[in-house]
């Protein structure tokens, strides 16, 4: 089955992934609509971590075509997924506790001086700082030292820092691997802000989660992954919590495995 | 309502103090070291003489050196036990471009001496990333056995005299009262300073040693990146081995080793209050560990201690600037709890 939208800015066609003899992903079909939130659920091992990937360039899949705003991409790596503004959260942040939060947001894409000596060029810090400062004033994330190393950080403020990057950078696709799973209360709901900020600037987000209440309350769409395919959709609201947990587990057959049966 | 307020500010007020003393502890290897310079001039005055103070600086050039070059690879996370051997089988490589040549071979001896090292770097860096071996403890291990062999068997274990005047100059060699390794040590020191701190490529050393998945994910060319750090490691072995033969004036294969080599340059990295787990290190603070070991050295002499003893004040220092760190991260992890608390986002 496929699920689309119109003037979809991600289109994703019959993917299929294996390693070695597990597979993976077995011909996953869905778009994404600009500016929604779109959930990916399904149990542990359902495939969804897989597909995400595929999406962030951080796999290859073996077949199926994705289409990012009307064109075909085949990424090989993140940094080719990156520079079509697709840009990924992962679940451990990709951060680094030894730098600063301002290093951490240009981490792999520094501001050098001068641009011929490419590599070996010097860090336009002031530069980064003063970007960093102001992308996370815009956000509201209110890091005290964004000098400090991120050691000296609690989780809210390295996740909040993790998405902001993401943020500033994807100028397309966000995607979210279950941002608010190791946070407190008071932490994921700032970080539920960002979220909510992220889609009504325009960019579309993929939000991987295993909390129905978060989903609930931002996602648009849900779309539910088990063995490696979607086995349905649902608009997600509290009174369809129950069903969406049953499609997860399993306990419903999915839309896809009925159609096998026929 | 007023008494939450009130302690989130003395929370956040209780923070700043911890990073304070973040810093002081920071400063822990300045501070032992004045501490030491201290004391010894109090038992000996004649350690704060010119010509004493020449010494120290000659005798920790080569050391210093090292422990920059092992303080870029100590800073990816790695380790490279080949340097001692690597500024030994230098000196010997110099002697046999300088047989030939003669006292106007210089320049020729030191970039032979340099460019060894670079090879010897660049065959490390290769069998680490490219070859897949576990550990760089592993390769580094087999390069420091391959290259004392190599040097031993040119040298059949003898000391080689002679030098270049350029090599000997750069050894032992005197601008004013300023001895002239010690003048280099001071300009590599600058330059690799700006390369970890200020480029692009020494921040990529600092987030492979952070964190090598993360580097992954940001699209940082790792294995480059690593094998940059041995290569440079290895060219600062190699210019360890220009100062030293001009120090000795001539080749041994012998040397470099424990003291004056490599034990004593990993001991100023980790003094210097780097991580051996990578990801932090200043090239400032690797020199006062190098100047630590060379003051301990030469406190000792004076004293008419054994020079034995040296290496119990070395290990215990090591404990001492380790367990300042220890407590660091300690004092680091409590920040980060109140950061929590106070949740300030």
């Amino acid at each position: 089955m496929s699920i689309q939208v119109d003037d979809p800015i991600l289109e994703v066609q019959g993917l299929y992934k294996s390693f070695g003899a597990v597979r993976a992903l077995g011909g996953i079909s869905f778009s994404l609509g600009r500016g929604e939130v779109l959930a990916v659920l399904g149990d542990n091992g359902a495939g969804k971590s897989t597909l995400v990937k595929c999406i962030a360039g951080t796999h290859v899949p073996d077949a199926g075509r994705i289409v990012v705003d009307g064109r075909e991409v085949s990424f090989r790596s993140p940094r080719e997924a990156r520079d079509r503004g697709v840009e990924m959260v992962y679940q451990d942040l990709a951060l680094f506790g030894n730098l600063s939060a301002a290093q951490n947001f240009y981490a792999g894409r520094e501001l050098v001086w001068p641009r011929w000596a490419g590599r070996a060029g010097f860090l336009r810090e002031r530069a980064m700082l003063a970007e960093t400062r102001a992308t996370l004033d815009r956000l509201g994330v209110g890091i005290p030292d964004i000098k400090a190393d991120l050691a000296q950080m609690s989780g809210g403020q390295r996740q909040a820092i993790a998405v902001a990057r993401a943020v500033t950078f994807a100028s397309k696709i966000v995607i979210l691997d279950e941002p608010t799973a190791a946070l407190g209360l008071r932490e994921g709901a700032r970080v539920h802000d960002l979220v909510r900020l992220l889609a009504d600037s325009g960019v579309s987000v993929i939000l991987i989660s295993h909390n129905m209440q978060e989903v609930t309350e931002l996602a648009d769409r849900a779309v539910v992954v088990r063995r490696g395919q979607i086995v349905g959709e649902e608009i997600p609201t509290p009174d369809n919590h129950a069903r969406i947990v049953s499609l997860i587990v399993g306990a419903i057959p999915g839309i896809t495995e009925k159609k096998e049966k026929r | 309502m007023d008494s939450a307020v009130l302690d989130r500010t003395s929370e956040q007020r209780r923070a700043r103090a911890l990073e304070v003393a973040l810093r002081v502890l920071g400063a822990g290897p300045v501070l032992i070291l004045v501490a030491l310079c201290i004391a010894i001039a109090i038992a000996r005055p004649v350690f704060f003489t010119v010509v004493n103070l020449q010494n120290v600086l000659l005798q920790s050039s080569a050391v210093a050196i090292l422990a920059i070059g092992s303080l870029v690879v100590i800073v990816t996370g790695g380790i490279d036990l080949s340097i001692g051997s690597t500024m030994a089988l230098a000196t010997v490589i110099g002697w046999l471009v300088f047989q030939p040549l003669g006292a106007s071979s210089g320049i020729l001896v030191v970039l032979a001496m340099i460019g060894l090292g670079l090879v010897v770097g660049l065959v490390n860096g290769l069998a680490y990333v490219l070859g897949r071996i576990p550990h760089p403890f592993i390769v580094t291990l087999a390069m420091l056995s391959i290259a004392q062999s190599i040097g031993t068997v040119i040298t059949h274990g003898q000391p080689l005299p002679g030098m270049p005047d350029l090599v000997n100059w750069l050894g032992r060699g005197f601008i004013g009262v300023i001895p002239v390794p010690a003048l280099l040590v001071a300009i590599v020191a600058i330059l690799a300073s700006l390369f970890l701190k200020r480029t692009q490529w020494g921040r990529w050393i600092f987030a492979v040693g952070g964190d090598t998945e993360a580097a992954k994910r940001m699209s940082i060319p790792v294995p480059g990146v690593l094998i940059s750090a041995y290569v440079i490691c290895g060219g600062m072995a190699g210019l360890a081995g220009v100062l030293l033969a001009g120090n000795i004036g001539g080749a041994s294969a012998t040397v470099g080793q424990s003291a004056g080599g490599l034990l004593d340059a990993i001991a100023a990295v980790i003094i210097g209050g780097a991580s051996i787990l990578g990801g932090r290190g200043t090239v400032f603070n690797c020199l006062i560990g190098a100047l630590l070991i060379g003051v301990i050295r030469n406190g000792l002499a004076l004293m008419g201690f054994s020079p034995f003893l040296q290496g119990l004040l070395v290990g215990t220092t090591i404990l001492l600037a380790v367990q300042l760190d220890v407590v660091r991260t300690m004092v680091e992890r409590r920040i980060r709890t109140i950061q929590a608390n106070v949740g300030a986002l």
